[in-house]
């Protein structure tokens, strides 16, 4: 018995090896390389790479030297704070709009959808260069006027960003629509019913049921969408990495120190999110 | 008099009941509400599709005309001529499908078979490597680009489709932890009697992965496929670097598009209109370059939204 389940061991590893040695050598070593590359000068001679060991050069290089970088940074975070709770509010909304009983249902989703498949940099790229990402005809209001005849203020920076960018927001959020409305679709019919019995308005129903059970829903869309959010290929601070990666005088070492530092930017943003969204939850049962 | 205030009365309840419903979510005014808001941000997410279609048809006096906004004066297809010459657009469409579709198959496979292993076997680490695999869709790309650049390098595979198939065979490739996780959640739910019956037909793992497993993953296959295609296309970043100028794919021909242009039609001094670059021209790249996309996704559209519920991408 014990070697049949030795065996059954033994296959189910045969079964995830692919992964487990592509995981070794494309992901694992690489990632401990390029730490190690984050700490060295690399110069690219005809024999190959040489590697000077700097300490914390490049990071501090980064920090005090570069300008561009933290700045782009300190933009990118800011973006995302703004960005990010628009999406996931906007992805569920619209998933709720569409888990009712409508007509076209179909055809919506496939509109709502559509984004994902064309979400590609240069696309996107070409389409804020023509201005079509804006909401159309905003110019015109008077809003739009007084908010740019002073973008400095916090708020109105904020609108204005806004403004500018919300069918890009929009754009991101096609997975997170569907993932909310599987959620939606699973959810126990018999609760809705129970619920209604007990006399709960809509809008109770809302709050109170689907909204805890949704948690971890929009937890994963969290992640989700500040992952895509932050590798995605238009984001300044890739291009910024990507720039200095073939740049002479600052190569592969530097470019390595700054993929590790943005690295450390994601994951904390990730921690701090879920964190927050954890902590909530156990508030509510308690 | 009494009776007509009761008729009143009523009428009123009557129209009431119409405009808000009996529970508040089958009255007119909350139909109307929520088509509206359907409607409205559907039209939000196609005006920068319409935009690019109906610019993409307009004529160069059509452009400087203010008075035409949204109807052509003439249909007009010399912007398409025009972008199909700088885009080279039947070729970069092959090599497109090429570096694209190749990867999107590899990357499916392996996917399923490793969600199979997560699913449906125990052995030692298989949590670790359960967070392993979720640890991967949150590294980005960079930080582990530049030591594979160095390393395809030192194989000579750069500017080969090679630099995105090896990654995706063993699944390390765009995204794979998603395909992963889609495939973990489908063979989970799969029944364990059915493999226990075939088992003791004396089926051995790898006969019930390939003739009772796979056929029942039909959806996750195609949701899965579906995706990393739409994902390995979309891929630009990391196409200009591993490929650099060896291979080509639409998107990255279409981030040329204005050096290419130039290139190809050099603007002549003193000739106004005629060869210059124009909006209409550009719009009429961007849509060639995303047709392809739009019509698998209006062919395949019903996989796209359903398959994410079938596939069970939620988890429970």
């Amino acid at each position: 018995m014990k070697r049949l389940s030795n065996n059954r061991n033994l296959t189910g590893l045969l079964f995830v090896s692919p992964w487990i040695i592509g995981f070794l050598i494309f992901t694992a070593f690489p990632l401990l390389y390029s730490l190690f590359l984050s700490f060295q000068e690399v110069k690219i001679t005809t024999d190959g790479i040489k590697t000077n060991f700097v300490s914390f050069g490049n990071y501090e290089y980064a920090f005090s030297v570069d300008g561009t970088f933290v700045d782009r940074v300190l933009k990118y975070l800011e973006e995302m704070v703004i960005s990010v709770p628009i999406i996931i509010v906007f992805s569920l909304i619209i998933a709720l709009l569409l888990n009712q009983k409508i007509k076209f249902r179909g055809l919506f989703r496939t509109i709502f959808f559509l984004p994902v498949i064309i979400a590609s940099g240069p696309v996107i790229k070409e389409l804020i260069d023509q201005g079509i990402t804006t909401i159309p005809s905003i110019e015109q209001y008077a809003i739009y006027q007084a908010l740019s005849d002073n973008p400095d203020g916090f708020f109105n920076g904020i609108l204005l960003y806004l403004i500018k960018n919300l069918i890009v927001i929009l754009w991101y959020s096609g997975v997170q629509i569907l993932i909310f409305l599987a959620a939606l679709q699973k959810m126990d019919k018999q609760i809705f019913e129970a619920a209604k019995i007990d006399g709960a308005s809509n809008w109770e129903f809302f709050w109170k049921i689907t909204l805890p059970s949704l948690t971890p829903m929009i937890i994963v869309n969290l992640i989700y969408t500040i992952v895509t959010y932050s590798v995605f290929s238009l984001n300044p601070i890739i291009e910024h990495i990507q720039k200095n990666m073939f740049k002479v005088d600052t190569g592969y070492g530097y470019a390595s120190a700054l993929s590790w530092i943005y690295f450390l930017i994601i994951a904390a943003a990730l921690a701090i999110a879920v964190g927050v969204m954890t902590v909530k939850r156990k508030k509510k049962y308690t | 008099m009494q009776t007509k205030i009761q008729q009143v009365n009523k009428y009123y309840l009557k129209t009431k009941r119409m405009f808000l419903g009996m529970q508040g979510t089958d009255g007119l005014l909350y139909k109307l509400l929520i088509y509206g808001l359907l409607v409205g941000i559907g039209f939000v997410y196609l005006y920068p599709l319409l935009y690019m279609g109906v610019y993409s048809f307009k004529s160069l006096d059509d452009l400087l005309n203010p008075l035409v906004n949204w109807i052509p004066t003439q249909f007009y297809t010399g912007n398409y001529e025009q972008a199909n010459k700088v885009l080279n657009f039947f070729s970069t469409l092959m090599e497109t499908l090429y570096v694209t579709v190749l990867p999107a198959l590899a990357q499916t496979a392996v996917a399923a078979v490793v969600g199979y292993g997560l699913a449906r076997f125990d052995f030692r680490g298989k949590k670790i490597m359960f967070v392993l695999v979720l640890a991967t869709f949150i590294i980005p790309p960079q930080v582990t680009l530049i030591p594979r650049y160095i390393f395809f390098n030192e194989l000579n595979i750069l500017g080969s489709l090679s630099a995105f198939l090896l990654p995706a065979t063993f699944g390390q490739g765009l995204n794979s932890a998603i395909f992963i996780l889609i495939f973990y959640q489908f063979f989970r739910a799969v029944p364990k009697a059915l493999e226990e019956a075939a088992q003791l037909d004396g089926a051995g793992h790898f006969r019930i992965f390939f003739t009772i497993a796979l056929p029942m993953a039909l959806p996750a296959i195609i949701i899965s496929f579906l995706f990393s295609f739409v994902w390995y296309w979309n891929e630009t970043y990391l196409a200009a670097i591993y490929f650099g100028d060896a291979l080509t794919t639409l998107p990255l021909q279409l981030q040329k598009f204005v050096a290419t242009y130039q290139q190809m039609f050099p603007a002549e001094m003193g000739v106004s209109g005629g060869n210059q670059l124009n909006e209409g021209i550009k719009m009429a790249g961007t849509v060639l370059s995303i047709l392809p996309l739009l019509i698998v996704y209006f062919i395949t559209q019903r996989w796209f939204v359903e398959g994410v519920d079938r596939s069970g991408i939620t988890g429970e």
